[in-house]
């Protein structure tokens, strides 16, 4: 099998930004993001303007929190779920920073800052932004139903997150290091329900893990943490059975952002979704982790199902892909 | 991908509720049902319009409860409940269009609200009118 996985060492983590709606903030991870809103207008008129906001917000706070100014940063990698990648595109027009727009659904998070690394990795970088958007009205409407219409959603459904995670990577050394990452393959499970993700994702995101285990010719208790984007419950169940299946067992190690950042009593179906599920998750609550030296190493991958309500009404399957990106913490050096 | 994938997918599975959606679905849409009736017979009986007059008045009410309790932002979790009993009387027809218009209000009124006001409901409408035309047709050649 051809090799797929890619290791750093000259990347760093200097400092992330997340921006959350009011549902995430209520979550049990609610204490680690940076900025919250009320309500899902985020003090804009329309919901695609509220997740521009949220993006903007991400970015700026990123670089603050690095402890940057924005004209340090040479290059901005941004996407999110909306036609033509318009919240990014949109957003970008305030910024002066070159940009990348990119697509890959739910897996943008980590398409982002794995595309970030490789750049800085080759030393024609230093300061890199990547940054991810998902709102749940402009998702809802894009893929499914208006939000107020009052179809009964099945309980493998996924409840797209309201935010935006940003974070900005550095040939400059910090305490958290990205040591590694894995680009995925476009996997077709042959799945054709659109309401349940998690089931088409999990072979994805069990072929990079898979992929990703080999080519470092590592197991899986190399990490102390290994978390999938969206998957939720029952992609999460599904996946486990396949690591076990492979002889790759993750059952003690595996947490999923979806089923993380929403509590039981939130009535969210199978868990949360969206480019922003895995990139509030990772850049709020796993960096705190690796930073108090709760873990040392993880491994987060994101997952995406690249369908869109088309393509599923001409009744094709679902093509789904996951990205797998390494953080380590590690001594600063002076 | 491993065939056997296919099947792990299929082992966690997850059913739906049939039978608590189906009863459900029946109490929630009977009752509507019997609302339906009741207002009916109010505006029959108490307000003495004719039949024609209080049926009519009566959708046309159910149609408004449908539309403020949507615009509200209730009508989608008692959907969440009923299921079918919100979706199939009157009152699911009202909310997918409300629901619509509401949700296109951003790109304004002609190409927005107006052009996406049926974009649910659209093909409820399509075939309505082609099952009438066929019945109706059937109706008048075999027992006119």
């Amino acid at each position: 099998m051809e090799r797929a996985t890619y290791i750093f060492d000259r990347v760093y983590l200097k400092g992330t930004g997340t921006s959350v709606g009011p549902l995430e903030k209520q979550g049990p991870l609610g204490a680690y993001f940076d900025r919250d809103y009320e309500n899902n207008y985020c003090g804009e008129k329309n919901w695609e303007a509220a997740e521009r906001r949220l993006l903007s917000d991400a970015i700026i706070l990123a670089v603050v929190n690095s402890g940057f100014k924005m004209d340090e940063v040479e290059l901005i990698i941004a996407g999110d779920l909306i036609n033509q990648n318009v919240i990014s595109n949109y957003a970008m027009r305030d910024f002066d920073t070159p940009f990348l727009g990119m697509y890959g659904a739910c897996s943008t998070s980590m398409q982002t800052l794995l595309t970030g690394s490789m750049f800085i990795n080759s030393g024609m970088f230093n300061n890199i932004v990547v940054a991810s958007s998902s709102h749940n009205s402009t998702a809802e409407r894009q893929f499914r139903y208006p939000t107020e219409y009052g179809g009964q959603k099945p309980p493998t459904m996924t409840f797209t997150v309201t935010g935006a995670g940003a974070a900005l990577i550095s040939s400059k050394p910090s305490s958290i290091k990205i040591t590694a990452a894995t680009i995925g393959r476009v996997i077709d499970a042959k799945q054709k329900n659109p309401n349940d993700m998690g089931s088409a994702m999990a072979p994805a995101a069990s072929d990079t893990l898979i992929r990703h285990f080999r080519d470092l010719n590592i197991t899986p208790d190399y990490y102390d943490m290994i978390v999938t984007g969206d998957l939720s419950k029952i992609g999460s169940q599904v996946l486990l059975d396949i690591m076990n299946y492979e002889n790759y067992s993750i059952d003690k190690l595996h947490h999923d952002c979806g089923k993380m950042i929403y509590s039981e009593d939130q009535k969210v179906f199978a868990g949360g979704s969206g480019c922003a599920c895995c990139a509030v998750v990772t850049y709020g609550y796993i960096k705190h982790l690796l930073e108090t030296d709760q873990i040392k190493r993880a491994l987060v991958v994101a997952t995406g199902a690249l369908l869109n309500p088309m393509m599923t009404l001409q009744k094709e399957t679902i093509p789904c892909i996951a990205h797998a990106v390494a953080f380590e913490k590690c001594e600063v050096k002076s | 991908m491993n065939k056997n994938y296919t099947e792990i997918i299929k082992q966690n599975a997850v059913k739906p509720r049939y039978l608590r959606n189906s009863i459900v679905a029946f109490v929630t849409g009977g009752l509507v049902g019997i609302v339906g009736q009741g207002l009916s017979d109010l505006y029959r009986y108490v307000f003495n319009l004719d039949k024609n007059n209080a049926n009519s008045l009566m959708t046309v009410t159910l149609i408004i409860i449908t539309a403020i309790t949507t615009g509200l932002g209730i009508y989608d979790s008692y959907g969440q409940f009923a299921g079918a009993g919100a979706f199939i009387p009157v009152t699911g027809f009202a909310n997918s269009m409300t629901s619509a218009a509401l949700e296109s209000r951003s790109e304004g009124v002609t190409l927005g609200i107006a052009a996406n006001m049926f974009k649910l409901a659209g093909s409820v409408i399509v075939f309505g009118v082609v099952s009438a035309f066929v019945l109706g047709t059937i109706r008048y050649l075999f027992f006119h």
